[in-house]
């Protein structure tokens, strides 16, 4: 105990804290200390409660026996039970359909540039864990553009690009190309990309590079070697980027808005719609469904990771 | 003679394989880019379309009728990055300290499941939240601790606070992974050589824990400073940031060419934070290096 109060300048001993002043240094060490310790956890809690409690508010107006979006008024299952009347086909409410088409919309758009996104993506990681051609600095520097610019400013320029390309191509060729899931599909791949070859890139480092060289040296194509040993190795990372890509096209909503077009409403232009006339208690619902979807998405894609990473 | 062969033709392999992706973002990322610089030096034609000839003059409106929007969307900015630090820090720390890998693995999940709920549905749900009628307004008037709702919305803390609450994982998933990473038997040896806690924070875990701080605060400031989703929702007029006035030129009545150099400055102003986020990034890569 002495040796070990020793060994640093500040000599910590319980005993000289207890007889001394309360303005004694170790003392307010001390207090400091335990204030620290208690603070740092409440901003954690608080961190976490401040994360949730719109989500909560959400799922509980969900149930709200009311149109008005901010008063309790007693319990009611009525807002699910529209959008299940709605999707068996009992009951066809417009605004509720409308929600629901733009919902759909949203999936279309999302699992379409998803996939592209994916493929493209770890074709590239694939690249560029492999290759050692020159200017795979400068590909690296392209992959990370999409990553750190601003989306308003991607929205814009995209939202520029087509404008003048489809001025062009319409008066060169007598086209009526226009803004459409087209364009919103483009501009999400164009972001998606990166991500996923983050994503993938990760798994191919923690891969054995020797496995490829053995199946090449026991005579497998560049083809074989790839589905055999390579795709299954990092299967989990391209679900994990596809998952990453599908979320981050779901959420959009600046590059949709700049690039969107005629029926293609996706569920984030039919919110920010409703947000500027007036808010359905059908939308709270429709969060908290799409809440317990994601979150079993997502148990389960965690589970299939730990069953992957066990084998 | 081979393996020169094969691997000539691996190597062509490769780059056929990186080809969709340069394709990609080189048409539909770096072509746009640098259009939207073309078009931010032309003039003005009908409907808010670019013509010839070349002008100066949407700079000089961005730089003086335009630049306290500036300011105030960089000072917004900062100001949620420094908020999303002092929070995300002690959350990202009080995670990684958690003992059993089930109970990290559970409240990380519980930091990045709200992400999976529509970030305009989270805004609303905020706005609802913040409203002259909502739960908050309601309690502290039940408490009896105001007289009359606090009016939160359209003010510049309703767009700080929607930022903060839609990128704080951002800062906190960064700074949780280079906790991780860090060694602790180097918080082991402080403690052995007699530092308290304080002592300890300051001089060890904070410099080790540095590039997830720099990671955090950069993914945070970005998407913070080009943000118009937030202020339009949160902000009314008092919280109007720049992405604000780079939609409204998209408008009815817009100026394309004035959005193009609004965007062309943002975009500058991103590319300089960057720059100074690397140099500080490989300064201290070099120190810790030698």
């Amino acid at each position: 105990m002495a040796n070990k109060a020793l060994t640093g300048p500040f000599v910590r001993s319980p005993h000289t804290s207890e007889i001394s002043l309360p303005i004694n240094r170790h003392d307010r060490g001390r207090f400091l200390r335990g204030a620290a310790q208690v603070g740092y956890k409440a901003i954690a809690y608080g961190g976490m409660i401040f994360l949730w409690l719109p989500i909560v508010l959400l799922v509980v107006f969900s149930f709200n026996d009311s149109r008005a979006v901010n008063q309790w008024q007693g319990f009611t299952g009525q807002w699910y039970g529209n959008i299940f009347n709605n999707i068996i086909g009992t009951e066809a409410r417009f605004s509720t359909e409308l929600m629901l088409h733009a919902v759909g919309n949203s999936l279309f758009v999302s699992v379409v540039a998803g996939i592209i996104a994916t493929i493209i993506g770890t074709m590239v990681a694939l690249s560029l864990a492999r290759g050692h051609y020159p200017g795979r600095r400068l590909l690296d520097g392209l992959l990370y553009i999409p990553l750190v610019i601003p989306d308003i400013t991607q929205g814009v320029s995209l939202a520029m690009f087509f404008m003048i390309a489809f001025g062009f191509i319409n008066n060169l060729l007598g086209l009526g190309a226009n803004y459409g899931f087209g364009t919103i599909i483009v501009g999400h791949v164009a972001f998606n990309i990166s991500y996923v070859a983050v994503v993938v890139r990760a798994r191919l480092a923690h891969m054995n590079p020797r496995l490829e060289e053995a199946a090449y040296d026991l005579g497998a194509n560049g083809w074989q070697t790839f589905w055999r040993i390579t795709f299954p190795q990092i299967l989990p990372g391209i679900i994990a980027g596809w998952l990453l890509a599908f979320t981050l096209s779901l959420d959009d909503y600046v590059v949709t808005f700049f690039n969107n077009g005629v029926g293609t409403t996706t569920l984030s232009i039919f919110v920010y719609g409703m947000l500027k006339t007036s808010v359905t208690p059908e939308i709270n619902a429709l969060s908290t469904l799409m809440l317990v979807a994601s979150t079993v998405l997502v148990v389960i894609s965690l589970g299939m990771q730990s069953q992957f990473s066990k084998r | 003679m081979a393996v020169w062969l094969t691997s000539r033709v691996r190597r062509h392999n490769e780059l056929l394989l990186a080809a969709p992706a340069i394709g990609w973002l080189a048409l539909f990322f770096v072509v746009p880019l640098f259009l939207v610089f073309v078009i931010s030096f032309l003039t003005r034609g009908t409907g808010g379309t670019p013509t010839l000839p070349f002008t100066l003059e949407h700079y000089d409106r961005v730089f003086t009728t335009f630049s306290s929007v500036f300011a105030r969307s960089v000072f917004i900015a900062g100001k949620t990055t420094l908020i999303c630090l002092l929070v995300g820090y002690p959350m990202a720390f009080f995670i990684s300290t958690r003992k059993h890998a089930f109970t990290r693995g559970f409240v990380l999940f519980l930091v990045i499941l709200p992400f999976w709920t529509n970030f305009l549905v989270r805004t609303y749900a905020l706005r609802v939240l913040l409203g002259l009628e909502g739960p908050i307004n309601g309690m502290l008037m039940g408490t009896g601790l105001i007289d009359d709702p606090i009016p939160f919305l359209n003010t510049e803390f309703a767009v700080i606070l929607g930022l903060v609450y839609g990128f704080l994982p951002y800062m906190v998933l960064p700074i949780y992974a280079s906790v991780e990473r860090l060694d602790r038997r180097l918080v082991e040896a402080a403690r052995d050589l007699g530092a308290n806690d304080w002592h300890t924070f300051w001089r060890i875990v904070l410099p080790l824990t540095m590039p997830g701080v720099i990671a955090g605060s950069v993914l945070v400031f970005i998407p913070a400073i080009g943000a118009f989703v937030t202020p339009d929702l949160l902000g009314g007029v008092e919280g109007l940031m720049i992405g604000n006035l780079i939609q409204r030129q998209y408008s009815g009545n817009g100026n394309l060419p004035l959005g193009a150099a609004l965007s062309t400055v943002l975009l500058g102003s991103v590319m300089l934070t960057l720059m100074i986020y690397t140099w500080f990034v490989t300064r201290k890569g070099g120190k810790n290096g030698q």
